[in-house]
């Protein structure tokens, strides 16, 4: 580790906090219908999609609204896939994809999982790329940012029936928020390198004299809403490493800025719904706490390199170095593996199952303790709210209150339903692992043996469930077991999850907000801080630590021994 | 049901907004102001296309700088249903995907310290590790360095003047500040085919 290298990781994560503040501001006015600069567009999608703006819905309309609009973009996703071979736009003539493999990569992408189980400069047209996977970037992002301005909703005021309308929310945060950051993210990307065209392949006759295909597209629009969705599908199969989708240190710096802005501008927007900014800066302070320990972590277990190749001669000056490109710099790595797996965006700029094993582990715990720190846009928020409420809970076992939080009182209902939505990432991940590891068709897809070959099926269901979508890449994938069992894992970290969260939403919307009194635990001090982060840890990464034991770890003590498998 | 109408509508209306109608005038645009970096930065040679400045390629002539090791692969020409290592195929970048404890990994960076034949000192990691991308244009410095004696004699040239070149190619960090100083094996070696 080198001052220079946190000095590049502290610059990055200042003007993430700093475009946070203006952002946040920014994103409380857009859901308050104060922003209007495209109201044609707005007027007419309303009038064709016969939408009043203006009605409100409640927990259950809101949610059931959520679920037909991402079951119609379900549906037109996998059409496109399954037909992109005779659909136009598609210079590479690949041919549509397999039911399993459309139905996983649909699942993935209206998920905001962006699990990719293909490449795509191998297994995607253009037009797929373009028409198909961008729109989920942009309609999964604005659907997590709806979602939780609905649940920032349910703390401003008491007695309240109605969180907004799902409509209205996810065009405006399409219209107004994502598409001029992805316009002016995309250009900066196109100065930078990242090609945008609609022209074919190129071939190229090297110096010596070999055949070069060059893939090319129109990925820098594609790349840009990728990391401001917190998506983090490439355009190309080995994401932001492709030198045409990280082609240098600046770029990467750029795309962590925009994985990272908006779930940190997030809690300043709930702090401004509610109308108490100390809200937001409390929650900041517990995300921001954990980002910089886990790039630590990952920082100097990379830096050390493996004691393996050490051993045959390799200098460890540099650190490990397998999987990795030279341009990003170690620094830049550890900030973009720890942002891409605590904001949920899963794009990668190194490969993950080439990390040492210590490395690998900490994108794997990130997840694991629930993508809120800071999490994906949106999922990040509410996820983090559903942690407060735990929090609050625990707060008051101890003195023996009924635990309030801003002022709604937090009652068994809401503890049983938050208790509901934590669990489905834990039984998910460790009930699909434990089956697959088992069973011969799916064990058959782990690559490495060892401990190692655990911390691939492991990783899996992980990124499945946690929406992430970045992969230890060894694990094949592509069969009908995996496809079938990670979209369901997708399917019900996603939706499995929020719709308890929109029925808390639901419930405390309707309480009364009791004015702060003397005896208030206040949730917005560094006590408060310090609990939060304790009931992360060991609420949400307790129940992993057996599993983890048996892969990572276990491999960090076998390599320090010499063992290899 | 009243959730179907505003659904579809939106799903598709944003289809057309967002997946062909921005992105057609967002190319249309990089197109005009920014053709060789929309264009994916192509390197152009006596009028040929030879590569990409942003894509690494393969040397193994002896007068020429050598790129990382790179995992990329091929469909067998012989056999369809399988497949050959092709290092630097752009077509399909990859990685080795091996785990830090896996005997196949290590026993391939054995393989490639080997080959660098006898050293007194470390060898870089860049210069045995495969990149993640496959397509590394890049190699480190302390790599660079440890080939100028091998080219210089391979072309006749004095060290020193290779060792300059070397120098001159060699890329600082983005804005002096974020990355890692690096050599971009196409560049330097189309300076080298340029010399004299």
């Amino acid at each position: 580790m080198t001052l220079i290298g946190w000095a590049q990781i502290a610059l990055v994560l200042t003007l993430v906090l700093a475009a946070a503040m203006p952002l946040g501001r920014y994103i409380a006015a857009v859901a308050d219908g104060r922003v209007a600069w495209l109201r044609p567009m707005e007027t007419l999608l309303y009038r064709l999609g016969g939408i009043d703006p203006s009605r409100g819905q409640d927990w259950k309309g809101y949610a059931l609204a959520m679920l037909t609009a991402n079951a119609a973009g379900f549906l037109l996703l996998f059409a496109i896939l399954r037909l992109q071979g005779v659909l136009p736009l598609n210079p590479q003539g690949v041919p549509g994809m397999s039911s399993w493999l459309a139905f996983n990569t649909a699942v993935s992408f209206v998920t905001n999982t962006n699990w990719q189980a293909y490449s795509g400069e191998v297994a995607a047209s253009y037009l797929a790329q373009m028409a198909g996977l961008a729109v989920q970037n942009f309609l999964s992002a604005a659907t997590g940012i709806a979602l939780a301005l609905a649940v920032s909703r349910a703390f401003a005021r008491g007695g309240l029936r109605e969180l907004g309308s799902f409509w209205a929310d996810l065009t405006r945060v399409t219209l107004y928020i994502l598409l001029p950051l992805a316009l002016v993210l995309g250009a900066a990307f196109v100065a930078l390198g990242i090609p945008q065209t609609f022209a074919g392949p190129v071939t190229a006759t090297t110096l010596e004299g070999a055949e070069q295909l060059i893939p090319l597209g129109p990925a820098a629009f594609q790349v840009a809403i990728k990391h401001l969705g917190t998506n983090g599908g490439g355009f190309f199969g080995v994401n932001s490493l492709h030198p045409f989708e990280g082609p240098d240190a600046l770029v990467t710096a750029l795309q962590i800025w925009a994985q990272a802005v908006i779930p940190f501008a997030l809690c300043l927007t709930f702090a401004r719904i509610v109308g108490d900014r100390r809200q937001g800066r409390a929650l900041q302070a517990v995300m921001l706490g954990f980002v910089v320990a886990a790039t630590a972590a990952i920082y100097a277990a990379e830096a050390a390199g493996n004691p393996a190749f050490a051993a045959l001669g390799v200098d460890p000056a540099m650190g490990n170095m397998e999987g990795k490109d030279i341009r990003f710099g170690l620094p830049l790595v550890a900030l973009f593996t720890a942002t891409t797996t605590g904001a949920s965006c899963g794009a990668v700029n190194a490969m993950l199952d080439s990390f040492t094993p210590l490395g690998g582990m900490v994108p794997l715990f990130l997840i694991q303790l629930g993508e809120v720190l800071p999490g994906g846009v949106g999922s990040g928020l509410y996820g983090m709210l559903v942690f407060a409420l735990l929090a609050v809970f625990v707060a008051g076992l101890m003195v023996g209150r009924t635990p309030e939080y801003l002022g709604k009182k937090v009652q068994a209902r809401e503890i049983k339903l938050a208790m509901l939505a934590v669990l489905v990432l834990p039984a998910t991940i460790l009930g699909f692992t434990a089956i697959s590891v088992v069973l011969p068709q799916a064990a058959s897809s782990i690559q490495d043996a060892g401990p190692h070959g655990l911390t691939e099926m492991l990783y899996a269901y992980t990124s499945a469930a946690g929406n992430n979508g970045s992969a230890f890449g060894g694990l094949a994938a592509d069969t009908p077991w995996m496809n079938a069992t990670l979209g369901i894992a997708m399917l019900l970290g996603r939706f499995g999850y929020v719709v308890p969260v929109m029925a808390i939403a639901g419930s405390l919307a309707a309480k009364p907000r009791a004015p702060e009194g003397a005896g208030t635990f206040p949730t917005h001090g560094p006590l408060f801080v310090g609990l939060l982060a304790g009931v992360i840890l060991i609420l949400g990464g307790l129940q992993f630590l057996p599993s983890l034991s048996l892969g990572p770890i276990a491999e960090h003590f076998a390599l320090l021994a010499g063992k290899t498998f | 049901m009243s959730f179907i109408r505003p659904a579809a509508t939106l799903v598709v209306g944003f289809t057309l907004l967002l997946g062909i109608a921005v992105p057609a005038a967002f190319t249309q645009v990089a197109g005009l102001v920014l053709p060789a970096r929309s264009g994916g930065s192509l390197v152009e040679r006596d009028g040929r296309v030879i590569g990409s400045a942003l894509i690494g390629q393969d040397f193994t002539d002896a007068r020429y700088f050598h790129p990382r090791p790179s995992a990329t692969s091929a469909t067998d020409p012989k056999d369809s249903s399988r497949t050959v290592d092709a290092p630097y195929n752009a077509a399909a970048g990859a990685a080795s995907q091996r785990g830090p404890s896996s005997q196949a990994l290590v026993e391939t960076v054995r393989q490639r310290v080997m080959a660098a034949g006898p050293v007194s000192a470390p060898i870089p990691a860049d210069a045995v590790t495969a990149s993640g991308s496959g397509l590394d244009p890049d190699i480190s410095p302390e790599n660079a360095g440890r080939q100028v004696a091998r080219v210089a004699q391979a072309r006749g040239l004095p060290e020193e003047r290779v060792r300059a070149l070397l120098a001159e190619s060699t890329t600082a960090p983005a804005l002096g500040f974020f990355g890692v100083p690096r050599v971009n094996v196409l560049r330097l070696n189309l300076s080298l085919d340029a010399m004299r």
